[in-house]
């Protein structure tokens, strides 16, 4: 009896949870303007979307373009920089390195609108005009955390002596780095590039806040605006549903990499 | 200096992290295909200085030469030594063949070359056919093997090896001793090895270092180290044995435990404080009291293999380890003799407490950066530097660390027939010494409370 109330309550949260975006899937075909509107089945809005045969199609496409790049960007070089900064924190001791810790994990528990406004304003004092790049920096400055938070346990689990060894066996300090630390950090800096790419993909208030007034538009931006100028854009259903699918997939490619990890160091 | 005979000459080595000075003052020298080995208790400095020959860390004084080069300043991977971890750190993302190639890829040797050397040192270290293997799937042992196969592959001048059996169990360690005692012999390369296990030592070296906070406590091959101790500490540390306070009461003529025995030690001069040791196994016991030097009775008697370890209590009430072939009953009346060769006269390393201290006021003295009452003090002036004496037994010690004038910790402690001779450690890193008959162990907190009338003060020395 107990067995069969647990097993109710989690699939009714897991209802309660992926009802939305199961509804948008569900709609998204069939050719209605009006979300919640079934008039009959349909995959038009998926042709509409990959041949622009609709209003607007030319700056979504631009806003997708933009979101790709943007979030690569960022990705690659916050996994970089957070890369080195593990490297760092990791070597360091006792308080400094308590300290940095909590300095790290305070952009990430950070609300994103305060982080916006501040780049904001930061920008603005600077006198650097916004658009592309400051939307760039904007979302390589909150992505280097979660790198960091990725790589910092992959450090700690390795045995410290593996640096020094490859140095005593000749090699040199960034032949060591390429050649063993770069290598036994790859996992932890592959999970968080991915962090980063979907943090950048996913974020809405920092990049609203530093794109200025040059009209760049990132898919989220690009979203609120069309939902503001009078409903939303049908073809977005479809594509909310394939960015859905996406990141879906690339989630259980990550759950089945990990559990591949965990089953060769049980070994 | 002839710099063909010694490989390794360390230079008045110190090294400190922070406050804590952990190589004091260190020089070694090593000839050219010695087996060196650097035993200590943990936190004694051999680590360090392991690291500091391998390039890890600088030193803040002193030299450090290999071949007559000095490389004091030389990072790591341009110095002519190889290293072999504790942990062994081998590359877990690399097979076998990829781990001891490694060195040798980066010096650029041809294929071919490496190929023939990676097959010749795992033949060495008996790990053939383990080339495509992945390191993790490895035991410890093997993972040792392969870890000092990567270390040779690469024919350092110098081998450091820095514990490198301690992770494996008894019976592995032992083989393992034996093959790295036969691999030493065919490489002809010196071995710098470190240890905390005193039967490694004994068993692998031509010379033993002997370490213990930071400083070298004696050098010598393992039967010096062994019968000839230089100090009660090193005596503690190398086997078992029995440590007990003596008076030389002139050449060849030493008193211990109640009784005076002749010895071979000559040159400490008239009544003079010594330590003596005597090993346990040196100590003849016999049913027949006539003929002994001294008697005693049986307290304890326990199997232990080869011989049976017993402990007496002797006629002068000193608690002496016997070891012999024989078991003489718990409570039997025995006689026990000690030849004038086995017993090693050591001269103590301090006879009383020594502190620099400062006149506070009559009747206050400051000293270990806390002030004392003591006795009224006449001939010094307030704020006058003094030097301040305790004698062992009268420092006080107490359960409770807060109760004390100052407190700190059991540091190391060696029991001396009769009583306990501890080291405590304070809290603002004085060391101080207490003889007690009070059982304490090592790392216990405790307090420490000195009466007024037990604080001796004297003239400080200019």
């Amino acid at each position: 009896m107990k067995r069969i109330f647990a097993q109710c309550y989690i699939w009714l949260l897991l209802i309660i949870l992926y009802a939305p975006i199961v509804f948008i899937a569900v709609f998204s075909f069939t050719e209605s303007k009006v979300l919640g509107n079934w008039t009959g089945f349909s995959t038009k809005l998926y042709s509409n979307l990959f041949t622009g045969d609709m209003q607007g199609t030319g700056s979504l496409m631009l806003a997708i373009e933009n979101t790709l790049i943007i979030a690569l960007i960022a990705a690659v070089v916050s996994t970089l920089l957070g890369t080195i900064a593990a490297i760092g924190i990791h070597n360091m001791r006792g308080k400094t390195k308590q300290a940095i810790t909590l300095l790290n994990n305070i952009p990430m528990l950070n609300p994103d609108i305060i982080t916006g406004v501040s780049l904001f304003l930061l920008f603005v004092f600077l006198h650097i005009s916004q658009g592309y790049l400051t939307v760039v920096l904007a979302h390589i400055t909150f992505c280097t955390p979660y790198v960091v938070l990725n790589v910092l346990p992959k450090l700690t689990q390795m045995n410290p002596n593996v640096y020094e060894a490859a140095l005593d066996l000749g090699a040199t300090p960034f032949q060591a780095l390429r050649k063993v630390l770069i290598p036994l950090l790859k996992p932890g800096m592959i999970s968080g590039f991915i962090m980063a790419f979907t943090m950048s993909l996913d974020d809405f208030a920092v990049t609203f806040f530093t794109r200025g007034t040059i009209g760049l538009d990132t898919l989220s931006t690009y979203i609120y605006t069309d939902a503001r100028k009078g409903g939303l854009t049908p073809e977005l259903r479809p594509l909310i549903t394939l960015l859905f699918v996406g990141i879906l997939i690339l989630l259980i490619v990550i759950n089945i990499r990990q559990m591949r990890n965990s089953n060769t160091e049980e070994k | 200096m002839n710099n063909n005979e010694y490989i390794i000459e360390i230079k008045n080595i110190s090294k400190s992290f922070g406050d804590k000075c952990i190589l004091d003052d260190v020089s070694i020298n090593v000839k050219k295909g010695e087996f060196v080995t650097i035993l200590g208790p943990s936190g004694c400095g051999k680590t360090t200085l392991l690291r500091l020959l391998a390039g890890f860390g600088t030193a803040d004084k002193g030299h450090i030469c290999i071949n007559g080069e000095d490389i004091t300043n030389v990072p790591p991977h341009l110095r002519p030594v190889n290293t072999v971890f504790q942990r062994y750190a081998l590359f877990p993302h690399l097979d076998v063949y990829e781990n001891i190639a490694f060195g040798l890829k980066l010096q650029k040797v041809p294929a071919d070359e490496i190929d023939k050397i990676v097959l010749k040192v795992l033949r060495m270290v008996s790990m053939t056919d383990y080339e495509d293997r992945d390191v993790e799937s490895l035991s410890g042992g093997q993972q040792q093997r392969v870890a000092i196969a990567r270390a040779i592959a690469n024919q350092p001048k110098v081998l450091l090896l820095d514990e490198p059996l301690a992770a494996l169990d008894l019976k592995m360690r032992k083989d393992m001793q034996i093959e790295l005692k036969e691999m030493h012999k065919k490489l002809g390369i010196t071995f710098v090895y470190v240890t905390h296990d005193q039967e490694e030592a004994l068993t692998l070296s031509d010379t033993i270092i002997v370490m213990n906070e930071g400083k070298i406590q004696q050098i010598g091959t393992p039967t010096d180290i062994y019968n000839e101790p230089q100090n009660s500490f090193v005596a503690d540390f190398i086997g078992e044995s029995n440590i007990l306070n003596g008076r030389m009461v002139k050449d060849r003529l030493v008193e211990f435990a109640g009784h005076q025995f002749d010895c071979v030690d000559e040159g400490f001069g008239e009544d003079t404080e010594v330590d003596v040791v005597v090993r346990p196994e040196d100590i003849y016991i016999m049913n027949k009291l006539d003929g002994a030097q001294f008697t005693g009775k049986v307290k304890s008697c326990t199997f232990k293999g080869v011989h049976y370890e017993m402990f007496v209590d002797s006629d002068k009430g000193y608690e002496l380890m016997v070891q012999d072939y024989n078991a003489f009953e718990p409570g039997s009346e025995v006689g026990l003799l000690i030849r004038p060769a086995d017993i090693q006269v050591m001269h103590k390393e301090r006879i009383c407490n020594e502190f620099e201290g400062e006149v506070v006021d009559a009747t206050h003295v400051k000293f270990m950066d806390e002030t004392f009452e003591c006795e009224e003090i006449t001939g010094f002036e307030t704020g006058a530097k003094v030097k301040v004496q305790v004698a062992f037994s009268k420092v006080d010690l107490i359960d409770h660390p807060e109760e004390g004038t100052l407190s700190g910790l059991v540091h190391f402690l060696i029991y001396k027939g009769d009583h306990y001779h501890l080291t405590i450690l304070t809290d603002d890193g004085y060391h101080i010494w207490v003889d007690t008959n009070d059982i304490w162990d090592k790392g216990d907190l405790v307090g420490i409370n000195i009466l007024p009338k037990d604080i001796k003060i004297i003239k400080a020395d200019e």
